[in-house]
């Protein structure tokens, strides 16, 4: 019984660390544009995809990784520069249309390169799985752990510690101001586009020995981590890990205890209850609408 | 505002027009085919476009609509045996209860909440259709009768006799379908001329200028709203009957994203804007399907750049320029330069 609850658990920890990972793209590129980002699910994909791809060609894990994030950041920046600073004045209908249309050019191209079928990756140490009081852990699901809390330790850190993180939160808060104490605004934001596809390209190498990959996996990790994003708080960076961690546990409870049909609803049911009943989400600010 | 002369003054006839001698350039029952379904879906948009063009509500949402109208034909003809237009209106009118229930909480929300908001209600409601399989057919999909209409069938692969013309199937639903685009038309350009309409066009300039004013901008917004998820629902079963087979394909978010960005490419608040973007967007993967793998690529590649290009949408766009190309004459009065 308590083992059965113990086993939901870790696997709900395991993927709600990725919808925290990718709810903190969504959040960063937010607060740097007030843009919402629907083509970050797809730094997920490129992140699993090109890793698997290097490894089978013999590359070594960690530089594997560490080309597959580059490669991502890459695309990050050329997003911004290429598709969302051209268009900075558009509504914020045209600004999502716009990076929709990214997510299934990127998806097209994933297909090209990698077909349709499921890429499989081995997990990141040899011993697969360890036993936690009758529960299986998953060896990986610890990687996918340490390696979200790391990078949140870091990113912390970033805004906290550093004038660059603090450049960042500055532009989000009013980036006229910013630009007039000599921030420039546009490098931020660039900085902001690739952060957040490094965050999405870590979170899809972790998550990719546990649940597979393939060319589409972008829509479905990319709408649940901006659902986490919203049951935090838009803009939040608490909130989102937060809320990555909570969606993650009640997909896994409603799978384990109600019905795995409807695992994927649950994403969508909660945010429904949060906009109606805390529409800023846990923990996001208050703000008047400026008229 | 000037924009909207040129198309309000001959549109419907014009429409009517075009649509009238399509078929005549149609090599094929094939193309016949695309045609009739383009004027469903057309239909469907010009629908959308009054919530989003107009009231400037964003729905992510609006294919669960559609889907529900097309299974509520499908189910209540197949499964339950009833004729076409009683179930059609059944769909439509649990359609709308169900828009307005949700629309109060949902309408509440503003710019990214309501399109977040809008997105969850249109995937739950997919993923119910997907998986009560019993009633739905599940993600197999689920035959649909052919059209009644008091008692007679129509169906695309018979042959009629109309005014002693021998006259396909297929055409007749073309003519129907045409008929359809016609009306919703029609009516959109009512709903926009009248008092609703300028409410409406009061709360997408400044909801809170228009609730200063007296406007109940929450009446307004939610009345449009039931009233362009009627439009999905309806067409839905028309398109239901047309096609003959449907899946939860209908009801998608990916179906959602479509529909959303014929308003968007076509051109918000232009009524034939949205119809050109939705002419478009179901032609394009008729075009690439000769580059095959690369019509993926391709398909986001042009979304992108005609949003980044066009942010306004093609239609708008068009005519902006050629009203800046035609000369105007120095003693034109200085009218609608707003």
């Amino acid at each position: 019984m308590f083992a059965e609850f113990l086993q939901y658990l870790f696997s709900g920890v395991t993927i709600g660390a990725t919808y925290a990972l990718v709810a903190l793209g969504f959040t960063l590129v937010y607060n740097a544009s007030h843009v919402i980002n629907f083509a970050q699910g797809e730094f997920l994909m490129i992140g699993g995809m090109s890793t698997v791809s290097l490894l089978a060609m013999g590359v070594p894990l960690p530089l594997a990784i560490a080309m597959a994030v580059a490669l991502a950041a890459v695309l990050g920046v050329a997003l911004h520069k290429l598709a969302i600073a051209p268009a900075r004045k558009a509504d914020v209908i045209t600004l999502i249309i716009i990076t929709i249309g990214a997510s299934i050019f990127l998806r097209g191209l994933a297909q090209i390169i990698w077909g349709k079928e499921f890429h499989a990756m081995p997990s990141f140490s040899a011993t697969e799985s360890v036993n936690v009081l009758g529960a299986v852990m998953y060896t990986q699901s610890l990687w996918v752990l340490a390696v979200a809390g790391v990078l949140v330790l870091l990113l912390a850190l970033f805004f906290t510690r550093t004038l660059m993180g603090k450049a960042i939160l500055a532009t989000s808060m009013n980036p006229g101001a910013a630009r007039l104490m000599g921030i420039r605004t546009q490098f931020v934001l660039m900085l902001a586009f690739m952060l957040a596809a490094v965050l999405g390209a870590m979170a899809g190498i972790m998550v990719a020995p546990v649940t597979l990959t393939a060319y589409d996996i972008g829509i479905m990790l990319g709408l649940k981590g901006f659902v986490a994003a919203a049951i935090g708080g838009m803009g939040s960076g608490v909130g989102a890990v937060v809320g990555g961690l909570l969606l993650g546990i009640a997909e896994a409870m409603t799978a384990g205890y109600i019905s795995s049909d409807y695992k994927d609803a649950v994403a969508f049911l909660l945010i429904l209850l949060i906009l109606f009943f805390m529409p800023r989400g846990l923990f996001g600010a208050r703000v008047a609408e400026r008229v | 505002m000037a924009l909207r002369l040129p198309e309000r003054v001959p549109g419907l006839p014009v429409l009517a027009l075009v649509l009238l001698l399509v078929p005549l350039f149609l090599g094929n029952e094939f193309h016949l085919d695309i045609a009739t379904q383009i004027a469903l879906i057309a239909a469907t948009v010009v629908g959308l476009n009054l919530l989003v063009g107009y009231g400037g509500q964003v729905s992510l949402g609006h294919a669960a609509f559609f889907g529900m109208g097309a299974y509520a034909s499908a189910i209540l003809t197949g499964t339950y045996g009833w004729t076409s237009i009683p179930a059609l209106l059944c769909g439509a009118l649990l359609v709308a209860v169900l828009a307005w229930t949700l629309g109060r909480p949902i309408l509440r929300l503003k710019g990214h909440y309501l399109s977040m908001a809008t997105l969850g209600m249109g995937i739950i409601i997919a993923i119910v259709i997907n998986n009560e399989g019993w009633l739905t057919g599940g993600p197999d999909g689920l035959a649909v009768e052919p059209l009644t209409v008091m008692g007679a069938e129509l169906s695309i692969f018979d042959h009629y006799s109309l005014l002693g013309l021998e006259v396909s199937g297929a055409l007749l639903w073309y003519g129907l379908a045409a008929l359809l685009l016609l009306l919703a038309v029609w009516i959109a350009q009512n709903l926009v001329d009248s008092p609703i309409g300028r409410a409406l066009r009061a709360v997408h300039g400044s909801e809170v200028a228009a609730r200063v004013v007296g406007v109940d901008t929450s009446h307004y917004k939610l009345l449009i709203f039931v009233i362009s998820a009627v439009y999905a629902s309806v067409m839905g079963s028309f398109y239901a009957h047309y096609t003959g087979f449907i899946t939860p394909q209908v009801a998608s978010f990916e179906h959602s994203i479509e529909l959303i960005t014929m308003v968007v490419l076509g051109g918000m608040a232009s009524t034939y804007g949205v119809i050109l973007g939705a002419v478009l967007l179901m032609l394009l993967p008729q075009l690439l399907t000769d580059f095959q793998d690369y019509e993926m690529m391709m398909f986001g590649l042009i979304l992108m750049l005609t949003m980044i290009f066009m942010p306004k949408g093609l239609l708008p766009t068009l005519s902006e320029a050629v009203r800046r190309l035609r000369p105007r004459p120095a003693s034109a009065p200085a009218s609608g330069q707003e």
